[in-house]
């Protein structure tokens, strides 16, 4: 059992015995991981901000209709990018994210204090790139890139949020990342 | 490598004040409201823990700078569940017993130590050293007073009813003008436990029931005046052929 594991089985027997005392817990431990998640599918920190909102407010009614056991035996994570993903599709389906990035869209990658500030703007910038061309990715094939390989979770992981069989996350993967290399590539290249 | 560039997308911190949305979205925001005592008006905050907060404070505004300052988290009026005020205003110490308490704030030793003053009950005291005695720590004495310098809620866990064994009634979270104010509101005779405590007197006995106690004991209170003995000490009381309360355990068992 990982740490993060740990942490999971922690919160959900937390969340068992009470939702309103142990709430708060969840937003904190999951916060930032729910966010930065859905920046990487929407690359716009305000979208983003509003889902990630909006995921937990529909968690903590969801557990409000759970029963304790169930509760218990939540996967808190996977269960958290699912709602997360469901609302990521709706607004996909409403209107396409835009593409066109800004820089000020690329600053919430994190400053290193010993960084020299050209040196952080830089880094913001590629990161702002690659937001630019995973957003260029069809949403079939970033959201598993954006899980396998930002997030880190596992192929297991990733198809329980996806209900897909694991051949197909890993088939998805590989082809988006082949996607999004050759297409940063022939944009980088362009640019030089 | 692509792959390794990826990660960095990983290093993304929630907005400022994230988590504080949610909660006020779902309504788990912390609340507060102002409530008079008998040593005036003072804010209390809760949440869904409990009561978090005893603070009197010369505003609202002062208030809320100095919640945000010690618990790291913003608060917003409410309405004072009716429950609360009637604990607060009949300072009913079975009833605030019974309501919970956020002391995440605190450390173990701390939670132990205000939920021991909770039993205190009201118009009584008790030693610091019968406090850290009675939590199996007896030369904690001094941290027994830290500890209780530090309650976040005052009033409500009775620290005003912890004194010290020379007569004086010590320190006090919310000012030692206002731990006297309380105890004599709460019909404790003030002059009386100062005048003894100066004159080495620690225990009250009754020469019915031959029971020792503290001086301020419900037990002694209902001994007649002319049956009532003092002792400057355990062995004293003891030679007496006394045997102490099983109700305010004057000394270690």
């Amino acid at each position: 059992m990982t740490a993060d594991d740990r942490v999971q089985s922690e919160v959900a027997a937390a969340l068992g015995r009470d939702v309103d005392a142990n709430f708060e817990r969840l937003v904190t431990t999951y916060g930032d991981r729910v966010f930065a998640f859905v920046l990487n599918l929407v690359a716009d920190r305000f979208v983003a901000e509003e889902i990630a909102q909006e995921t937990f407010v529909a968690a903590y009614r969801a557990l409000g209709g759970y029963a304790p056991p169930r509760r218990r035996a939540l996967s808190i994570r996977a269960w958290l990018y699912t709602i997360a993903l469901n609302r990521v599709r709706n607004r996909a389906r409403a209107r396409e994210f835009s593409a066109s990035l800004s820089l000020d869209d690329a600053l919430p990658v994190a400053a290193d204090a010993r960084e020299e500030p050209s040196a952080h703007a830089e880094r913001a910038e590629s990161a702002a790139e690659l937001r630019a061309a995973l957003l260029r990715l069809a949403l079939r094939y970033r959201t598993p890139v954006v899980l396998r390989h930002i997030d880190g979770r596992s192929y297991a992981e990733i198809a329980e949020i996806l209900d897909q069989p694991v051949g197909t996350v890993k088939a998805n993967v590989h082809r988006g990342l082949a996607l999004l290399q050759a297409d940063y590539e022939t944009r980088n290249h362009a640019a030089d | 490598m692509l792959q390794t560039e990826l990660r960095t997308l990983r290093q993304v911190r929630a907005p400022e004040g994230f988590a504080g949305r949610v909660l006020a979205a779902v309504g788990l925001v912390e609340r507060y409201a102002l409530v008079e005592t008998p040593i005036g008006g003072v804010y209390v905050a809760w949440n869904e823990h409990g009561i978090s907060a005893v603070m009197p404070s010369a505003s609202e505004s002062a208030f809320r700078r100095r919640f945000a300052e010690r618990f790291e988290r913003p608060a917003e009026r409410g309405e004072l569940p009716a429950t609360l005020r009637r604990v607060i205003e009949s300072g009913d110490a079975a009833e605030a017993r019974r309501l919970r308490y956020d002391l995440r704030v605190c450390s173990e030793f701390e939670t132990a130590v205000l939920r021991k003053a909770l039993e205190i009950p009201r118009g009584q005291v008790r030693p610091y050293g019968w406090i850290a005695r009675e939590i199996g720590r007896p030369k904690a004495v001094r941290a027994v007073g830290s500890a209780l310098a530090k309650n976040p809620v005052p009033l409500l866990i009775p620290c005003h009813r912890v004194v010290r064994s020379d007569g004086t009634l010590g320190e006090y979270a919310l000012g030692a003008p206002q731990k006297v104010t309380l105890l004599k509101g709460e019909g404790l005779d003030v002059a009386r436990f100062e005048r003894e405590g100066r004159a080495g007197i620690r225990f009250h006995g009754s020469a019915t029931t031959k029971i020792f106690c503290l001086p301020s004991c419900s037990d002694m209170r209902r001994a007649k005046a002319q049956n009532v003995r003092t002792f400057r000490s355990e062995g004293e009381a003891r030679d007496a052929g006394y045997r102490p309360c099983k109700h305010c355990r004057p000394v270690a068992a």
